[in-house]
């Protein structure tokens, strides 16, 4: 185990430039996996910030009496999606108008009659916010007679939707590309690494070392390279976070980093590409040598 | 310990490099191989230590039958096998030491018998002193001396020598065959391929001579033949 250990770093002090060059492959092609990660999972709580607040509001006709209202808003929160109901009276929404939209303070000031309709706000149970559901629930809505219209977010929470997608697509898609390339540079590395040790296998197998005490180095090899790869690529990751966290005071302040198992992953991922492409160089030219 | 029954060797380009070889060697000779370069020494030597198989025939080498062996035995062969090359196949940025300790470490010695069993063969080869002199700071002779040392480090009950002395001097060679001729009165077999009949002479070991891939002496076998016919 000395051995193997001492003979895989060896390596490193060999050829240092390949060495280099294999790290800081698979540190970018993590580095884009991990960024765009990042991207996806800050996405992703802001989304759930958001969903928190999805409510749908239906507008109430003028001069609705009391009681309906009443006995529909008990209707509605009876609706398995439903979280809560909320009425809120003509007098209560120009009350939050003036307090909320402080800009228009003066035109709400001097009101002769309250332009605001009374509206029912109906909040969403967890898991029921998607876009489909939200749907069924206004289109429900719809259909009691006193209510006027409706109003929901639909439209942006389909598109952050989307966005979130996306952009785990693309970064996988991009970090996938890097991974493969990779994998190719290690390989390549791994390979010239044996072509310049062929001298040292021949004698090794000659003394009567098995195969994989001999592969055990260079897929040694490999993995610290993979894991030192993970590691700058987490190194990077979180550079770029500290970034926009500190400059951002705004929409960037409630961004969050990796949690470690992420961290793991990415690391585990990174070992995982060393290995591979150790073991596919080690498999198709040892045997050669 | 080893036994060629009607042994071919074709390689992929065509070239026959052994026809119908048998012989046996049993324990405690020494053997030469003589032969003009291209007589199939080598292939032998190869198909010796499992580097290749036979194309037809049997090889059996201490116990192992070289033919169907698996991946995973070569190794054992060749740790119960010493080998020796003309040009010592040392590794150049190890010490004499750590070159024969490499051979200890390869096969999973005892990290803590080692030290003393490379004093131990180097002592037996004539070089305890140069444990740590690397091999371009050795004459010819040492660096074929630190190879044997490494050969017999595993104590292999059959040596295997290929020209041992090819690129040695006079002197040199002397000293190395009579460490050659020792080991063989330890009672390791020691099979040893040359071309230096003058050395073959020196002794009565026997000696198989190869032409063109066939054995067209075996003074065991001969010298047999001659007797009986008396």
């Amino acid at each position: 185990m000395r051995l193997l250990t001492r003979e895989a770093l060896l390596s490193f002090r060999r050829a240092p430039l390949l060495s280099t060059l294999s790290v800081t492959t698979i540190a970018f092609s993590l580095f884009t996996i991990g960024l765009f990660g990042l991207v996806a999972i800050n996405l992703r709580e802001a989304l759930r910030g958001l969903e928190e607040r999805v409510e749908i509001v239906a507008f109430v006709l003028r001069g609705t009496p009391a009681e309906t209202i009443t006995l529909a808003s008990q209707d509605i929160a009876a609706f398995p999606e439903v979280q809560d109901v909320n009425f809120v009276t003509e007098q209560q929404a120009l009350a939050r108008a003036r307090a909320e939209l402080v800009e228009f303070k003066d035109a709400y000031r001097d009101l002769q009659v309250n332009p605001l309709p009374a509206s029912i706000e109906v909040r969403m149970k967890q898991g029921q916010r998607d876009a489909a559901t939200v749907d069924r629930v206004a289109e429900r809505l719809r259909g009691f007679g006193f209510v006027d219209d409706v109003r929901y977010g639909r439209e942006w929470v389909q598109r952050l939707d989307q966005l979130r997608n996306v952009t785990g697509l693309v970064g996988l898609v991009i970090g996938l590309a890097f991974a493969a390339v990779a994998v190719v540079i290690i390989g390549v590395t791994i390979r010239l690494t044996i072509l310049q040790r062929a001298r040292e296998i021949s004698i090794m197998r000659l003394v009567g070392a098995t195969n994989w005490f001999v592969r055990g180095p260079f897929l040694l090899e490999g993995a610290i390279k993979g894991f030192l790869g993970g590691l700058l690529s987490l190194l990077l990751c979180y550079a770029g976070y500290l970034l926009f966290h500190d400059n951002g005071g705004g929409p960037f302040g409630g961004l969050i980093f990796f949690g470690p198992q992420q961290m793991l992953l990415i690391l585990v991922f990174g070992v995982l590409l060393g290995l591979g492409g150790s073991l596919v160089s080690v498999g198709r030219h040892l045997r050669h040598v | 310990m080893i036994r060629f029954s009607h042994v071919y060797k074709s390689y992929p380009n065509g070239a026959l490099a052994l026809k119908d070889v048998t012989f046996r060697v049993s324990k405690g000779e020494f053997v030469f191989l003589t032969g003009h370069s291209g007589a199939g020494k080598s292939t032998i030597m190869k198909l010796l230590f499992a580097e290749q198989r036979p194309t037809a025939g049997e090889v059996r080498v201490s116990g192992y039958i070289a033919n169907s062996l698996k991946a995973d035995e070569v190794p054992k062969l060749r740790r119960r096998l010493g080998v020796v090359f003309q040009d010592f196949r040392l590794l150049e940025d190890r010490t004499a030491g750590e070159n024969i300790a490499f051979a200890l470490e390869v096969t999973g010695a005892r990290t803590d018998t080692i030290a003393a069993r490379v004093m131990r063969v180097l002592t037996q080869v004539g070089l305890s002193a140069k444990s740590r002199a690397y091999p371009r700071e050795l004459s010819g002779g040492e660096q074929q001396r630190v190879a044997i040392a490494r050969a017999l480090v595993n104590d292999p009950a059959i040596l295997v020598a290929d020209e041992p002395t090819g690129n040695l001097d006079e002197r040199a060679t002397r000293g190395v065959f009579q460490l050659l001729r020792d080991i063989n009165a330890g009672g390791t077999v020691v099979v040893m391929a040359t071309h230096d009949l003058d050395l073959v002479r020196q002794t009565n070991y026997r000696t198989i001579e190869l032409r063109e891939g066939s054995v067209v002496y075996d003074s065991a076998v001969d010298e047999a033949d001659t007797v009986g016919a008396q």
